[in-house]
């Protein structure tokens, strides 16, 4: 905890504040890839310390937004099946898929559980050998290694009653996702670091040389946080489009090469949709062909899932910066955080969720009070 | 009888939810639904429509303030770290009673046992509940047991119901939070939900985190001993946390409130498990520290009243009441940033990444 405190230090991070401040002569838009990293600038207020002329937008980076309706559909239709047990994180509870969340499924009878971790469900599966254990895995690279490492062991051990449900997207491919939009506002990024210290960041000086935009490595704590925007917007100022590891207390340029393995060992690339973005070709990971025994989607026939988003809904445009939330038409009237219609106004992190606070916020300041509540371009 | 739902003052959240879902039980927002759009219309009366922890009644012909509440308790495991759901049971109750500013006189206690519920479990936690009783001097004058069928329960609910008395000139009431008033807090936050949640998902940590159930009477006591009318609101922040029961006073008030989030008191175990499963010590439980929200010429000696007591040794200004922002509560945070505290909506759920 002494560790974090030092990250978390009010002076210092006023000083890289300041030093934000002065060296910006012009306006930058800059994304934050993670969710993790959004939920930080809110919870700490970051945003508000930063100069009118920087930008932040909230990046695709919570997987708990980009998971497809399709998707949650199928998990509420397999926890649905007798003798289920679904296992999944906290967050992705209160989801919407087409109908209902897990929460209300649960209400309805579903056997739902919220583990910490995918070897805890492994482990309900060794202890209810006459039951179906189904892990939701979803996530970035970050929690890859572990769905990785579940899958792995329950192969080790001979459970014949764990599958998983997978969702897995990666970050690079997003990235480039976004950068090949002709409607694409962003100029600087600040990489996952928890992706990088996975994974490395060998990935992205051909992304910054091909597109021209610097990708700062950042990390979790609010000095790590302004580091990285102070960083960023050094490089923007200069014109120079490298790569920069601010976080290299965690991550190293080849990454955890061990987790890689793993990696490699039991998921394979394939095309993956977002949910917001659409298909992005390579940007995800399923389960290879040895390790189909262990996939929900073949072990349980669900049949076709047909989904439509609420038409209204234009999260995708949020998860791309290309508008802001208060821009979508059912923001703060058919979609709060209690009744959310996109996955963007769940959670503290979902832009629209993190815009809706500090637009109520904002709307009841005395204008007495200059501090500007928001710094999205409002 | 036909439900009417016109009856109802706004019935369109409660159909978003064609059935009751765990949050509506969580303290945060859909809690508040299900009371002010249910229960609320079909009870409608002046004691109930205060939405306070208990209700103060005068007794007819007197001036005799009485006290009245009753509490549920459904705690799984029935056994943690530094608590039971029989401790609970009656420091819930008590607490309930002293945040309405009342002197706790006796409990009631009634049992919904579910089939199979070995005996010696059932004799432990009464014998918690009896000890729990006797530390607080009231005692449990009446009950009632019930059994379920086995599947039926989840092996033990209590409910507890607590008449007190309320003293002279003590007027405590969530709507008498006003502009200047300064916020208060006994002691560290988080302890209670994070001892349950740890043996409850079988997270270890290098130390026990204990509940800090406990009674609070004697530390309601020691602030009205300062100045009774100095005394605003009381809260015991339970389900829904500091954020929750902050939240549900800036509403009641329509005042703003702004905590500074460096001087809330938390143990750095709690702190850690929150680091690691992405909660927010804010919105946990507690079950034995209570809010004050006292004038502002009283808040140091009502803060040294309760540090006086063993109870109150963390106590801390937290905070301040302001007329701007009215209704929400704003943080000050670790970096000295401000950020809106929303009032939780549901159960907390810890977070992916």
């Amino acid at each position: 905890m002494k560790y974090l405190a030092a990250f978390r230090n009010g002076e210092l991070a006023q000083r890289l504040a300041e030093e934000i401040r002065r060296m910006v002569t012009r306006p930058w838009v800059i994304m934050e890839v993670c969710g993790g990293q959004t939920h930080a600038i809110i919870r700490n207020g970051i945003d508000q310390m930063l100069p009118a002329e920087v930008e932040l937008v909230h990046g695709p980076g919570c997987p708990v937004c980009v998971t497809p309706l399709e998707t949650i559909d199928r998990a509420l239709a397999i926890a649905a099946l007798p003798r289920v047990i679904c296992c999944s994180f906290g967050d992705m509870l209160r989801v919407p898929g087409s109908q209902k969340d897990l929460l209300r499924a649960r209400s309805e009878g579903c056997d739902v559980r919220v583990v910490y971790s995918p070897l805890d469900a492994v482990q309900i599966a060794r202890d209810n050998p006459n039951r179906e254990v189904v892990f939701f895995g979803i996530g970035f690279e970050t929690t890859a290694p572990a769905n990785a490492m579940a899958v792995h062991l329950a192969r080790r051990l001979g459970l014949r009653n764990f599958s998983m449900l997978i969702s897995h997207v990666l970050v690079p491919p997003a990235i480039e996702a976004i950068l090949q939009s002709p409607s694409n506002r962003v100029q600087a990024f600040l990489a996952a670091g928890h992706v990088c210290s996975v994974m490395g960041y060998w990935q992205y000086p051909p992304l910054a040389e091909r597109y021209g935009v610097p990708i700062v490595i950042t990390g979790f704590e609010p000095l790590d946080l302004l580091d990285g925007i102070r960083r960023a917007v050094r490089l923007l100022e200069a014109g120079t489009p490298h790569v920069e590891n601010a976080y290299a207390r965690a991550v190293s340029f080849e990454g955890n090469v061990a987790a890689q393995q793993m990696l490699a060992e039991v998921f394979e690339p394939c095309d993956r949709a977002w949910r917001g973005l659409g298909v992005i070709p390579n940007s995800g990971w399923r389960l290879r062909p040895a390790y189909r025994d262990f996939d929900a989607e073949y072990r349980f026939d669900i049949g076709h899932i047909a989904t439509q988003e609420p038409a209204v809904c234009r999260s995708g445009e949020v998860l791309q910066g290309k508008i802001k939330p208060n821009q979508c038409p059912a923001f703060g009237t058919l979609c709060t955080p209690r009744t959310p219609l996109g996955a963007t106004m769940v959670s503290s992190e979902g832009a629209c969720a993190a815009y809706y606070n500090f637009g109520r916020f904002a709307s009841t300041s005395a204008p007495a009070q200059p501090a500007r509540t928001c710094n999205h371009g409002n | 009888m036909a439900i009417d739902l016109s009856q109802w003052t706004c019935p369109l959240p409660l159909r978003d939810y064609p059935s009751v879902v765990l949050g509506h039980g969580g303290g945060g927002k859909l809690s508040a639904e299900l009371i002010e759009h249910l229960f609320l219309p079909a009870f409608r009366n002046d004691a109930l429509a205060n939405l306070a922890d208990g209700a103060v009644v005068t007794l007819p012909g007197s001036s005799t303030r009485l006290a009245l509440t009753t509490d549920s308790f459904v705690v799984r495991p029935l056994f943690f770290p530094g608590s039971s759901i029989g401790d609970l049971a009656i420091n819930g109750t008590v607490n309930d009673l002293a945040m309405c500013g009342a002197h706790p006189l006796c409990l009631t206690a009634g049992f919904i046992i579910e089939e199979g519920l070995p005996m010696a479990t059932l004799a432990q936690v009464v014998a918690r509940m009896a000890e729990a009783a006797a530390r607080v001097g009231v005692p449990v004058v009446t009950g009632d047991t019930k059994v379920v069928e086995k599947g039926h329960g989840d092996g033990l609910f209590i409910n507890t119901t607590g008449l007190g008395l309320v003293p002279p000139a003590v007027e405590v009431n969530p709507s008498r939070a006003r502009p200047g008033d300064v916020v208060l807090v006994s002691g560290t936050v988080g302890d209670h939900g994070i001892a349950v949640l740890s043996v409850r998902e079988g997270l270890t940590f290098e130390t026990t985190i204990e509940s800090d159930c406990a009674p609070l009477h004697e530390l309601t006591a020691a602030l009205f001993a300062v100045r009774p009318d100095g005394v605003h609101v009381l809260r015991d922040p339970t389900r829904g946390g500091l954020a929750g029961a902050l939240n549900e006073i800036a509403a009641r008030a329509e005042v703003g409130i702004v905590l500074d989030e460096r001087t809330v008191p938390v143990r750095q175990e709690v702190q850690a498990a929150c680091e690691l499963l992405g909660l927010d010590p804010l919105y946990i439980a507690n079950e034995g520290k209570l809010i004050a929200i006292v004038a502002r010429e009283d808040a140091e000696a009502m803060l040294e009243a309760l540090r006086a007591h063993p109870l109150g040794a963390q106590a801390a200004i937290i905070g301040e009441v302001t007329d701007q922002h009215a209704g929400m509560v704003i943080g000050r945070t670790a970096i000295g940033a401000t950020r809106v505290i929303p009032a939780p909506i549901g159960e907390q759920l810890p977070r992916i990444c």
